[in-house]
């Protein structure tokens, strides 16, 4: 038992650290601008393909089976209601999260894992710069930055998903739709899904930079690692969103 | 040159339950060349390392210039690597920089020159190792050789006051190891630093230096010039340099 705790414990006090120590480059430095806008690029802008897709389809599959099953007590009418809330609160932040999550996330691992195999973190120390400023940092900011925007993205392409459904199998009037949308929305929602998202980026950046910066024994520690941060911050987006809806709920 | 610029008083270290060195000590004079010669896996580089703090003793000092280097930390130890560089086994370049970004990497993490400055000091770093023309190519397109000396060009950027070469020769063809061996001496005429080279490269390392150390078990078994090192009746010494032929068996 003491054994198998051990590495999990090292590794939380590793991960508090690197957050420590994050926090702290990201006070004690001015930003690196054209490092944080080439990251929000490859983070972020990269990443709207993949967001909007799943919102899309998640928007439209929402429709579908919340209208069957309104149905049954003749609510078909409150379609826009559950989509707008659902999404908001919900599906759009911890979807977009473990999408972005997974694509990001092990993109991230393998280019800083990748890195120490190869000794360049250890040429970044050897130059007298700092690892977690010259690379965690600016991936962090940029993903703390994005994952809310493209949650934005995603909710609002997510709801237009629905509203495709609304029209074409139940022929509801897009502005009926919209209506009630509108309505059921308030912006308690919206600042608590966004609330969510910014957690979900911390694990998700930490983790991935985490993982990469102790990746060890070549390509097949690379691989690991990456598989390691798919895993975790994919868990860690899902458990933490259950404590934070209680929390949200709580105000 | 004969105050030490390097000192490793009774350094220990280990990495789980595999003790690397066991109580080392050894000088590095100031403007000299020591080369530590040892096995695959005697622990030469992770020695090296203790240098510059990527690696901390678990017991045991290590003096750089005067100053005792095993409690700094991260921040503390930017003066002393800038005093120190260190060229890697595989070069280490940054795979999604350009040759005059990587060499440009400490001028602009540590310095204010601006854009033509840099250029130009990049241009005379890599004639100093004999390449030009090659900024703008990444470190994918380069060969082993022009990676060692790309390397070699980014870590005299800042003018280091000391060198360290981890492996310099290994992996490199018979030519291509010679050419780095010149510009190692040739460094060290030119820059007047003090250098340290680990290999495993007998040619290569009474080519280079001033000095041998050779380290075995964790400890340095022989430290004296390479005149010393060739008349060496030391048995393990004899035995690594004979090619296990003869002395004791390494």
């Amino acid at each position: 038992m003491t054994t198998s705790l051990t590495p999990a414990l090292s590794h939380v006090g590793d991960f508090s650290l690197l957050f420590a120590r994050t926090v702290r480059e990201m006070v004690r430095r001015r930003p690196e601008w054209p490092v944080i806008l080439d990251q929000l690029h490859h983070l972020g802008v990269m990443s709207l393909a993949i967001a909007t897709v799943t919102a899309l389809f998640t928007g439209m599959v929402l429709a579908l089976q919340t209208s069957y099953s309104l149905a049954v007590y003749g609510a078909k009418l409150f379609v826009g209601d559950i989509v707008a809330l659902s999404l908001v609160r919900e599906l759009g932040p911890v979807l977009t999260s473990l999408m972005v999550g997974g694509r990001v996330g092990a993109g991230i691992t393998a280019e800083i894992g990748t890195m120490k195999v190869t000794e360049q973190i250890d040429a970044i120390r050897a130059m007298a710069a700092n690892p977690v400023r010259k690379l965690v940092v600016p991936k962090v900011l940029a993903i703390v930055i994005m994952l809310p925007v493209l949650v934005i993205l995603a909710d609002c392409v997510g709801v237009m998903g629905g509203m495709i459904m609304a029209v074409t199998t139940l022929n509801q009037e897009s502005s009926f739709y919209l209506q009630r949308v509108t309505s059921s929305l308030s912006m308690h929602d919206v600042f608590s899904g966004l609330g969510k998202t910014i957690v979900f980026a911390l694990f998700i950046s930490l983790i991935a930079c985490h993982n990469g910066l102790h990746a060890e024994g070549g390509a097949d520690g690379v691989g690991r690692a990456t598989t390691q941060t798919v895993v975790a911050s994919s868990l860690c987006v899902l458990i933490s969103d259950f404590f934070l809806t209680k929390f949200f709920l709580a105000f | 040159m004969s105050e030490a610029f390097v000192r490793f008083e009774e350094v220990y270290k280990s990495f789980g339950p595999k003790q690397v060195l066991e109580g080392v000590d050894l000088e590095i004079r100031r403007g000299e060349t020591m080369v530590v010669l040892g096995g695959s896996g005697s622990g030469k580089s992770v020695l090296i390392r203790h240098i510059i703090g990527l690696h901390r003793p678990d017991r045991g000092h290590v003096f750089v210039d005067g100053e005792d280097v095993v409690d700094l930390d991260e921040e503390e130890l930017v003066p002393v690597r800038k005093k120190v560089a260190m060229l890697f086994q595989g070069g280490a370049l940054f795979d999604s920089m350009n040759v005059r970004e990587n060499i440009a990497y400490s001028l602009r993490e540590h310095t204010d020159l601006d854009e033509d400055a840099i250029r130009a000091t990049v241009r005379a770093k890599l004639a100093l190792v004999g390449l030009e023309g090659v900024e703008d190519l990444m470190p994918a397109e380069l060969s082993g050789g022009m990676k060692k000396r790309v390397a070699l060009a980014r870590s005299i950027a800042m003018e280091p006051r000391c060198i360290l070469y981890d492996e310099p020769t290994t992996g490199l063809d018979p030519v291509t190891a010679n050419t780095i061996n010149d510009l190692i001496r040739e460094m060290q005429r030119q820059l007047k630093v003090t250098s340290v080279v680990v290999t495993h490269d007998i040619q290569s390392a009474f080519y280079v230096g001033d000095r041998i150390g050779y380290l075995y078990g964790g400890k340095m078994h022989f430290v004296g010039t390479v005149d010393e090192a060739r008349s060496s009746d030391e048995p393990r010494l004899r035995g690594f340099l004979s090619g296990g032929r003869e002395g004791a068996h390494v």
